[in-house]
Parts: C-alpha cells; structure tokens; sequence
C-alpha cells in the first residue's frame, strides 16, 4: 500500500492534524512503510477466528447508578487555555 | 548509600543509621551532579521530596513506619501527580498540572515513599529509544552515545545510575523491558490489569500495564507489592489477591520447565547476545530447571498486529487532547477547526502524529475489516500460542531485545526499523502476560537483558526465577563506572 499527498491530506484531516506542506512527502514516506509492515498480517488466513478485544476476556463490571463525582469545575478550570465565567472559551462556531 | 538496595535502605532508616531526608538529600545531589549527561528526569521534586522525607522521618520516629517508609523513588511523567507537572514527555502537555494522583501514585504516598521527581520517556510513550521526548533523549548510563531503550528510558537510566534507588514505568510493548534490558536493570510488567492504570495517562488502552524498574527481583518484588492490587476506577483493573513477592523469592529452582521459542533464536538475533542469553540459560542447569525448546508460531505477526491495534487505540485516546480543556492551545486561531488542528499539529511530535494517522486510517470507513478486525483475530492466535506452550513449560525464556543499545540517531529516521527492536516483547502485551527482563552479561560494554514470560499472573513465580539468578550471579549489582562516586 503506497499513500499519496491527497490520502496524508485525508487522513490529517480525520484525524485533526495540521501537517505542514512540505513535511507530507515524508510522512506519506513512513506511512506506506508502516502500511507495508502491517500487511504482513495477511500471511495468515484468520477465516472463522474470534476477534480478541481484550487479553483477559473479562466481563465489563457494573456499578450501583450513584453519584459519585463531585463537581470540581474551578479546580479543573485552573489547568484550561481559557475560560471565563465558568465556560471553556473556542472561537466562536455559529455566526 | 546509593549502591544499597531497598530492603537495606528500609533496614538503615529503622536503625537511624540514616534519616529519609538524609537519604533523600543524597540522591538529589546525585540528580543535580550527574543528570545533566543523562536527562533522566523531566522534573525533580526538591522542595516537595524533601517535606515527604521529613513526614517520613516523624512517621519513622513515631513508629508509625508503614513498608517502604521514607525510601526515595521516581515517578514515570506519565503518572498524573497532583500538583506536579505531568508532561507525558510532550510539548501537548508541557502546562499540565495534574489535578488528581494517580492510583498508582496515592499508593507510593501511601507506603510512605519519597518521590524524587518525574523521570523523562519518548512522547505518550511512543518510541523505544526515549528519543521522541520533547525533553530532549535520554543518554545511557553505559555509554553516553547510546539510547536507554524506550519509553521508559529516563526511569531505566535514573535507577542504572543509581539517581533513584527505584521507579515507575509503563509497558505497552516493551516500554519496561527494552529500557531495563538495555540500561542493565530489572524491569518487570505485570500482567495486564494488576497494577491501576487510573491515572497514567492512556496510549493503547487494551495493553498498557504499569510496572516496576529496579536493580534487583527483590526490590521489584518490594515495589510491585506496593502498586499491585484492584483500583475500580480503572474498569480493566483485575480483582484478585496480591501475594508477598518477596516471600517467594527463595524458592527451589530445581524441575522448574523453562521454554525457548525456537523462533526467538532466530537471523534476527545479535550473536553476541545470543551467547550471553545461553549462558543465562546454562545458569538454570545448573539450578536444575529442565530447559526444552516449544514453539510460538506466530511470532512474526507480533509487531505487524501490535502496529494495528496500538494505534488505533492511540487515534481515540489522544483524540482528547484538542486545545480546549487543557494542554497546549496554538496561538491566535481562526477558527475551531483550526484550533484542533494547530493545537495538535503543533502539541504533537512526528512519532506522536504517524501513530495517530496510522490508526485513524486502519479505523476509517471501509478499512476496519481489513485492519482492525484481522489484527484483533491475529491477537488471539498470538495468545493461544502462548496458552499451548504455558500446558508444557512453567516460563519461557529468551532475550528481551535482538540487539544492545543502539546509537543515538540511528534508528530515529526509520520507524519500521525502531519497531522490530520490540519484537520479543510485544506479543506479551497483545496476549496480556507478565515479563520481565534481568540483567544477563554484556557485549562490548552494552548491557544485556534476558527476558522471562510467565502466565497470568505469576509475578510471584517470575520475581522468584529472576531472584535465583541475581543469587547466582552479579550482572544485576554491576554500576556503570562514571556514575559510581
């Protein structure tokens, strides 16, 4: 699998990343190395094979429906970009 | 004092041989000598280590000591610390003050240990050579032009060097065992949900383990037994009884059935540390453990599945890191979609950012099936691979790293390159077992680390066959020269 320019801009764009122009021939470099490492999976005929999510196939445990986070919204405001009265301050969404 | 281990030093402190601030003094004079050719820590705790010494004095005095009451440890920055800088050894995290403990942390607190400061790892834990740091790499104790292995290379180098008498790490696919492999230490991973990862901040949710880096099984086993135990903030923390490692270290080696993957002596593998693991492996002989070769078949697919799957899991956990709530924010955004994407292109190194795209492109529309899926099914052939040899063998036993310690540079521009130096260790991460790497020789001055697997945990059986072997021998009581004073 080879990655072109216009998939690195793609991808970048999913996942949110600015990647400056000219560091694109690189990262497409990498990427279709790492693809091409990643597609010795298919080696293997994994036909029929439970998928294993987790190592220790445990069940998710359950708690009782309490309360049990206070609200610390100025303790946790301290560490933010920017706030103000309370709210996280982003440019502003709807005109 | 440096070269004591923990049970010594905890000794000394009962017979005011030496007080907790004293000891702690020691090392921080230790850190402020030495760390400058090392960069082993990120942030050191003076002021903070040195009130902690003092509680732990009064406590001490009062007899109100608890089991490692006023020993010095260092924290990986990975562990959130309340109040303290928490970087996970990013520029994305570079104004973090956490505002909780890790669970991890609260119990360190709680056995009464000093914390001496955060210790320098690649960023997110990305990376086998702590060479992604934002910080800057971390040089090895053993030779200054090399790496420490990664990600827990600033923790790996401070204990190498004795800049703390023990420390913290995490493992995601070798992230404990290749640094203490490389740096000459014992690194153990426990298995997957004994230690709380509340708290230590996420890379691959389904393989993070936190663990222990020390100079000796006995005092992993000292450490491990503080960190170990169920957290149910943590919804994969296991729930089950914590064993006294430490009193089953002595325990008879004789009948005990070693394992060796005839596909871990392989082209691969450095002759050099071949030789050095085969005498390790004599040394069990000689103890009377029966050594019989078994097979992982699928242990070629370890580092193609774990590219897969790790990075997936990274896509989601740092998708939280968006500029808004906490970490860095780019300056002046135009807008928000422009704040997200600065943010994290700027917050984010290199390695940081191919793991995000690698994992946002194997879970993107039409390629799930492909990629995630078949990696999940790869998982568990990789397990049930391990299952079959653990009906034989009791441990499995091989190197922990292909080679020695690299050079600084020369893998940094190579990913795949830097991927296959884990190849021994991460397919205990895809399977969830415990590991653990202990000093076993060295080649041309690098050290060498053996690794030894075991099934679910069987902590207590691995710290007791590592223990055996630092009875035997005295690679693990080596200090490189230059920080011996």
């Amino acid at each position: 699998m080879t990655l072109e320019r216009a998939d690195i801009e793609k991808i970048a764009h999913l996942a949110r990343l600015q990647i400056d122009a000219e560091d694109i021939p690189l990262y497409a470099r990498n990427l279709s190395g790492i693809l091409e490492l990643v597609e010795q999976m298919n080696r293997v005929d994994t036909t029929g094979v439970e998928p294993m999510a987790h190592p220790l196939e445990m069940a998710q445990r359950l708690r009782r429906d309490e309360v049990t986070e206070t609200n610390q919204r100025a303790r946790f405001q301290r560490i933010a970009p920017q706030v103000e009265a309370g709210l996280y301050l982003v440019p502003k969404v709807i005109e | 004092m440096h070269d004591k281990s923990i049970s010594e030093l905890a000794a000394g402190l009962r017979a005011r041989e030496f007080s907790s601030v004293e000891l702690t003094r020691h090392y921080l004079q230790r850190i402020a000598r030495y760390d400058g050719r090392l960069n082993s820590y990120i942030t050191v705790c003076e002021e903070r280590a040195l009130e902690q010494a003092a509680a732990a004095d009064r406590a001490l005095a009062a007899g109100d000591a608890v089991s490692l009451t006023g020993i010095p440890l260092a924290q990986k920055d990975i562990f959130c610390t309340d109040g303290v800088k928490t970087s996970c050894g990013s520029r994305m995290l570079d104004n973090f003050i956490a505002p909780y403990d890790a669970g991890v942390v609260e119990r360190c607190d709680a056995a009464g240990m000093v914390m001496l400061g955060k210790t320098n790892m690649d960023e997110f834990a990305m990376g086998s050579s702590n060479e992604t740091s934002w910080y800057g790499p971390v040089r090895n104790p053993w030779d200054t032009d090399a790496v420490p292995g990664g990600s827990s290379g600033g923790s790996a180098a401070a204990v190498a060097a004795c800049l703390a008498p023990v420390a913290t790490g995490t493992d995601t696919g070798g992230s404990i065992r290749q640094p203490a492999a490389l740096c000459g230490i014992t690194g153990i991973k426990p298995t997957y949900g004994r230690v709380s990862r509340w708290g230590m901040i996420a890379f691959a949710s389904s393989l993070d383990q936190g663990g222990v880096m020390a100079r000796s099984a006995e005092d992993a086993a000292l450490l491990l037994k503080v960190i170990a135990g169920f957290d149910e903030r943590d919804s994969t923390s296991a729930d089950r009884d914590v064993p006294d490692y430490s009193a089953a270290l002595n325990r008879d080696l004789a009948g005990l059935r070693i394992g060796l993957p005839r596909e871990y002596f392989t082209d691969g593998l450095d002759t050099g540390v071949a030789r050095v693991i085969e005498e390790a492996i004599s040394e069990y002989r000689k103890m009377g453990a029966e050594v019989r070769e078994i097979s992982l078949p699928n242990t070629e697919l370890a580092v193609p599945t774990y590219y897969v799957i790790a990075p997936a899991e990274c896509s989601s956990n740092l998708s939280r890191f968006d500029g808004v709530r906490f970490g860095y924010r780019c300056s002046d955004p135009a807008d928000l979609e422009d704040l997200y994407k600065r943010s994290r292109g700027e917050g984010f190194g290199a390695e940081v950012k191919r793991r995000i795209m690698v994992g946002t492109y194997a879970l993107s529309a039409g390629y799930y099936d492909a990629y995630y899926l078949k990696a999940q099914q790869l998982r568990r052939l990789i397990r049930d691979d391990f299952a079959r040899a653990f009906e034989e063998v009791d441990v499995i036993m091989g190197p922990t790293s292909p080679t020695v310690a690299f050079n600084l540079g020369e893998k940094s521009d190579d990913p795949v390159a830097m991927y296959l130096s884990d190849i021994y260790t991460i397919a205990v991460n895809l399977a969830g077992l415990p590991g653990i790497s202990v000093p076993a020789g060295f080649v041309s001055g690098r050290p060498v680390g053996l690794q030894i697997i075991g099934n679910y945990f069987a902590e207590e059986r691995l710290l007791n066959v590592a223990y055996r072997f630092q009875q035997a021998t005295d690679w693990h009581r080596r200090i490189p020269e230059e920080f011996r004073g």
